[in-house]
């Protein structure tokens, strides 16, 4: 009797703990959901006061960012905008193509073992920190664009581009890398056996079936792209003004908040305003990352 | 190589082509590195990185608080961030069977990865420096960039989790051991090293991050060390940065590149010190 209740309570205490443990974890887990809902309220719940002031039309549609213009300041972000996806798409059209090639390179071409070295060797680029590409930007790339393209300042879009390219390289590379390594030898052996060469194998078979994952690695590059901030603060040019060509100083999203966040007082029309932008940056990036993680998860027909 | 003699000819184009362009990835890596040792050898002294940081002459000091600022951020970063993201990859790869909110979680991690780093540095300014009133400190700032690590950290420690093969788990949970017994004593102890190994490449990332530190709490000049994690700090790449952009000294930017290339030494000691490591203790495993 006294041995089978020893043992029931044994049980009932084990039972609780295993209840414990797995609220325990669960809750840390949970954490990460309420940090990413809590960021986007916390970045909402502050930018949306600045539209009691702004109106939400002069926000999105107008060109103009002067919050201390003599005339009324001035809060569209069009211009803002135009140099974000400017940058981004241009630094993308470099990235992209090289990063495939590395992919291809690492996973048809190498051998195992060399695969092994030069993998961890690409990543490193994206151990390089942001604000020493700036350097480097400032220091010998910004120069040799103003003597490329015969211009006074070499710190506009394109410099800016260049090094954001660098940076989102070893994403791309790595994630395209990953997708090509995932499909089965059955499909090459199946491609060789019908005498395709080996380009034809990759352009034919390999590539269409890494299909959804080579795009994810475009789209999560394309976010990084979106978001990176030291490089564009050091080398983009600071120019508020609507961009007329790419050779022209910009100022992304980014550089914005991290230029005028330092200098406005807590509460202001200027600091809503600032995390309301820092509000659309964030949503632009939750929908490229959203949809970069919807494109992984679509079933294969494999 | 896999070229043979009888390789086609638009075959042989594209895979050097390809050849090339990784080559020329890898010469970039060896450039950036080269061109930084170029113009910041020459300020690089036991001077500079013992002595405290002289504002005017720049020449005269060095910049041993922002290697220290750096170093705590480091520490403090896997303190917070290591046991959070681990215990999130074992309710992930253990514990989770509810696919919905397996799936859930999943999403944010991903999109929390995703999140530019100055946001980060606004959440952190409006909750920890304003909400929380912790001001501009090394705490704030270890806070923020703790919540931009954890992806990575989590991410690391579930596939970590993951290799552990599930014949451990079975045969422990057959011994009469409780889920959590075998979590602790049996798959935790197998899986830690690759955990720890890949979290310290999130916190090498972390250590080189300027933007959220420039919102949350380091200062371009202080006099003495930060007495408490409630004070402002320096650390490497924000001055790196000031010192880049902001300061008039014909030395500048030597001692920016000086500066920054004692931050890539610190990243990469870290980042290819984990991969090497992570390497070693894969051969050495036996499953």
């Amino acid at each position: 009797m006294a041995v089978t209740r020893a043992y029931i309570m044994r049980k009932h205490s084990q039972h609780a703990l295993r209840h414990a443990d797995y609220l325990l974890f669960g809750l840390v887990a949970v954490f990460t959901v309420f940090l990413l809902l809590s960021i986007f309220l916390f970045l909402f719940l502050t930018g949306i006061q600045a539209f009691t002031e702004i109106s939400v039309s002069q926000f999105f549609t107008t060109l103009r960012w002067d919050p201390t213009a003599m005339s009324g300041p001035k809060y569209g972000i069009l211009s803002q905008l135009a140099g974000t996806l400017s940058i981004s798409v241009l630094s993308l059209l470099i990235a992209v193509p090289a990063g495939l090639s590395i992919a291809i390179c690492l996973s048809e071409m190498l051998s195992p073992r060399l695969r092994e070295i030069l993998k961890p060797t690409i990543e490193m680029i994206a151990s390089i920190p942001s604000v020493v590409l700036g350097l480097v930007g400032l220091l010998y790339v910004a120069p040799l664009i103003a003597r490329v393209f015969h211009i006074s300042n070499g710190l506009n879009a394109v410099t800016a581009s260049l090094l954001i390219a660098i940076a989102v390289l070893p994403t791309i590379a790595s994630i395209c890398e990953d997708a090509l390594s995932c499909v089965p030898d059955r499909l090459r052996d199946a491609s060789f056996a019908l005498g395709a060469t080996r380009w034809t194998t990759i352009k034919r078979v390999v590539i269409p079936t890494a299909r959804s994952g080579i795009l994810a690695g475009i789209m999560l590059g394309f976010g990084r792209a979106i978001g990176e901030t030291m490089i564009v603060l050091m080398v983009a040019g600071n120019s508020l003004a609507f961009p007329k060509s790419l050779l022209d100083p910009v100022r992304p999203i980014t550089a914005n908040i991290a230029i005028e966040i330092k200098e406005v007082t807590l509460g202001s029309i200027h600091w809503d305003a600032l995390f309301a932008v820092g509000c659309v940056l964030f949503l632009l990036t939750f929908i490229i990352n959203f949809a970069a993680d919807f494109v992984i998860h679509a079933k294969d027909p494999l | 190589m896999i070229l043979k003699r009888n390789t086609p000819l638009q075959e042989l184009v594209y895979f050097s082509l390809f050849g090339l362009i990784t080559a020329c990835a890898i010469l970039l890596l060896v450039a950036v590195i080269g061109l930084l040792l170029s113009s910041g050898y020459a300020v690089l002294s036991w001077q500079f990185l013992t002595e405290s940081w002289q504002h005017r002459e720049i020449t005269k000091g060095g910049v041993f608080p922002a290697i220290f600022g750096s170093f705590m951020i480091g520490i403090g970063v896997s303190v917070v961030s290591f046991p959070l993201g681990i215990a999130t990859a074992l309710f992930l790869t253990e514990y989770s069977k509810n696919q919905v909110l397996k799936r859930i979680i999943q999403l944010s991690i991903r999109n929390l990865a995703g999140v530019p780093s100055v946001v980060y540095g606004l959440f952190g300014l409006g909750i920890f420096v304003h909400m929380l009133s912790l001001g501009m400190s090394l705490l704030s700032a270890i806070l923020t960039l703790s919540l931009m690590t954890l992806p990575w950290v989590i991410v690391s420690s579930a596939e970590s989790l993951l290799s552990v093969p599930q014949k451990f788990r079975d045969s422990s949970l057959a011994l009469g051991a409780t889920p959590f017994q075998t979590t602790c004593r049996i798959t935790l102890p197998c899986a830690l090293p690759g955990c720890i190994t890949g979290s310290i490449i999130g916190v090498a990332r972390a250590m080189g991050e300027t933007a959220p530190i420039i919102l949350v709490g380091a200062t371009f000049y202080m006099s003495r060390l930060p007495q408490s994690i409630l004070d402002p700090f320096m650390a490497l790449p924000y001055h790196a940065f000031i010192l880049a952009t902001q300061h008039s000294s014909p030395h500048a930017f030597a001692y920016a590149a000086g500066t920054s290339v004692v931050l890539m030494v610190m990243t990469f000691v870290l980042s290819l010190g984990a991969i090497l490591l992570r390497t070693y203790l894969r051969r050495r495993k036996n499953w």
